[in-house]
């Protein structure tokens, strides 16, 4: 049995902001798969829940001018779904086959996976490769923050509690962008991250690596990326240019490799995950920048939105 | 906490209840009668409790009732009967993808979720779909058959509609309009056993 509580359905996100801007600490609800089951264990009991889960402002994911917007309500789900997603981000599709399983994806929310901030947040490491930012509404207006300042910490961000998540604003990746995402858990799905970790990189026409992202998630309080990680790939040549720049592409990853594993945060039992997030940073680099040099690895692992042989990466 | 009235369309038929705002639509369901919608884990992670919420496959642990106030619900029961099975629930009897019935009705509407958008699925593809779905007792393999045979059997109605549902043993005769069951009047479907 949940606990009492009383429930407000708002109509629209106005008296959905206004709700809030009454009662600070009513806590909103979209899909509930996190809400629900913290409430059943005790661990939350708020007094008021506010249902935004319908509302029809929070449910688009659409193109303005040359970002992607996508709402807080829309589905992980739903992200499977979208041609604008497969288009200019899949590694949200690769992220979302590895996230929990078919059922909890139709209920679990973008906005909702993000508020919750769980340090294991599928969606945040991969959005943080995309630069994503956050836009919070309240009563008295927007702002906009970068995820990576939003995220604070374990099940903590930057959200005030009379603020709703509203929607993530995608920058459209360059043409010559290549993603890839990997999830390590205790089983192949339907499991909670051990460690995920998604890259980008951004080669230009002249072939060389213009721009990197790499984000580590559940290996730390909240999903951080390495800045230094990704300034160590700037310049690199991918292998298919031709071998002159194998020295320089071999360094880059390696470095890249270490910095990466230094971001695991230590605690009793963790070093295991220092080494996976090592090995499958150096995989998923290897996959986006050796790609002729691995033709054998080649099977649809490659490009945008790849995942090479990852644990939960592409489902079973 | 006071109770306010909403509305489920449960399998066809309208209901108003009166509900407490921290019921969850499982508990509403089985209240109602719909005991086919079983309680399992109650956090997300069996899928016994599995429905059709307005077409989506969700966990019915995971929603308020009062979040699903006027929404249409499909359970297992709604599929098929005892006398005129849905082809999924026919595949899964014949496949012997049953063993003590606690999670067959959310494994059926975990594949009717996946036939629906994937006729033909592939063994990884049946998998996956069913990965919020545990079982306890068959091991998976003959559930696996099961989907497998209900997609055969769905495409094979599919290219002759003549013959839709009627590719059992007992050679049944074809599936006619599926009746709706009233909540007074359930039959078990699928192994139900509780």
């Amino acid at each position: 049995m949940l606990p009492e509580f009383n429930l407000t359905r708002p109509s629209t996100l106005t008296e959905a902001l206004e709700i809030l801007a009454a009662e600070p600490q009513a806590q909103p609800i979209a899909g509930g798969t996190n809400l629900i089951v913290d409430m059943r264990s005790g661990k939350l009991a708020p007094a008021t829940l506010v249902d935004i889960g319908g509302l029809q402002e929070l449910c688009c994911i659409r193109e303005k001018d040359v970002h992607l917007l996508i709402d807080a309500g829309v589905t992980i789900a739903e992200l499977l779904d979208d041609p604008m997603i497969a288009r200019d981000a899949p590694i949200l599709q690769v992220m979302a086959r590895s996230f929990a399983n078919t059922l909890i994806r139709n209920r679990a929310t973008v906005g909702g996976n993000l508020v919750n901030a769980a340090p294991c947040s599928d969606t945040a490491p991969a959005l943080l490769v995309l630069d994503a930012e956050v836009e919070l509404m309240s009563t008295s207006g927007v702002r906009k923050l970068p995820l990576d300042e939003f995220l604070v910490g374990a099940f903590e961000t930057r959200r005030q509690p009379s603020e709703l998540l509203t929607s993530v604003r995608v920058p459209i990746p360059p043409g010559g962008a290549r993603m890839a995402f990997e999830k390590m858990g205790l089983r192949k799905i339907s499991c909670m991250a051990k460690v995920d970790v998604a890259v980008r990189v951004d080669v230009d026409d002249a072939g060389i690596v213009r721009n990197a992202r790499i984000a580590v998630g559940a290996a730390s309080a909240a999903a951080l990326r390495v800045p230094k990680a990704e300034e160590a790939l700037v310049g690199a040549v991918p292998a298919e240019q031709g071998l002159k720049g194998e020295q320089r592409l071999g360094e880059g990853i390696e470095e890249a490799v270490r910095l990466v594993g230094e971001t695991v945060e230590p605690r009793p039992g963790s070093e295991y995950k220092r080494q996976a997030v090592r090995g499958i940073t150096r995989r998923l680099l290897s996959s986006l920048l050796r790609r002729d040099l691995r033709a054998n690895d080649a099977k649809g692992n490659h490009g945008k939105g790849s995942s090479p042989g990852g644990l939960g990466g592409e489902g079973v | 906490m006071g109770r306010t009235a909403i509305h489920l369309t449960v399998n066809g038929r309208r209901h108003e209840v009166s509900l407490s705002a921290n019921t969850t639509l499982l508990t509403a369901l089985r209240d109602l009668g719909y005991t086919d919608v079983k309680n399992g884990c109650e956090i997300g992670e069996c899928g016994a409790c599995a429905v059709f919420l307005n077409g989506e496959a969700v966990n019915s642990c995971m929603v308020l009732a009062h979040q699903a106030d006027g929404a249409e619900i499909v359970t297992n029961a709604g599929l098929g009967t005892m006398k005129d099975p849905h082809p999924i629930q026919e595949a899964f009897a014949d496949a012997g993808a049953i063993q003590c019935g606690f999670c067959t009705p959310g494994m059926v509407i975990s594949t009717k979720a996946l036939l629906d958008r994937n006729p033909n699925p592939t063994e990884g593809e049946i998998r996956t779909a069913l990965s919020g779905n545990l079982c306890r007792c068959t091991g998976y393999g003959q559930i696996v058959a099961g989907v497998r045979l209900a997609a055969q059997r769905l495409q094979q109605s599919a290219s002759s509609p003549a013959s839709a549902s009627s590719q059992s043993e007992e050679g049944q005769e074809p599936a006619s309009e599926k009746r709706v069951l009233a909540s007074g009047e359930q039959e078990k479907a699928g192994g139900d056993s509780k």
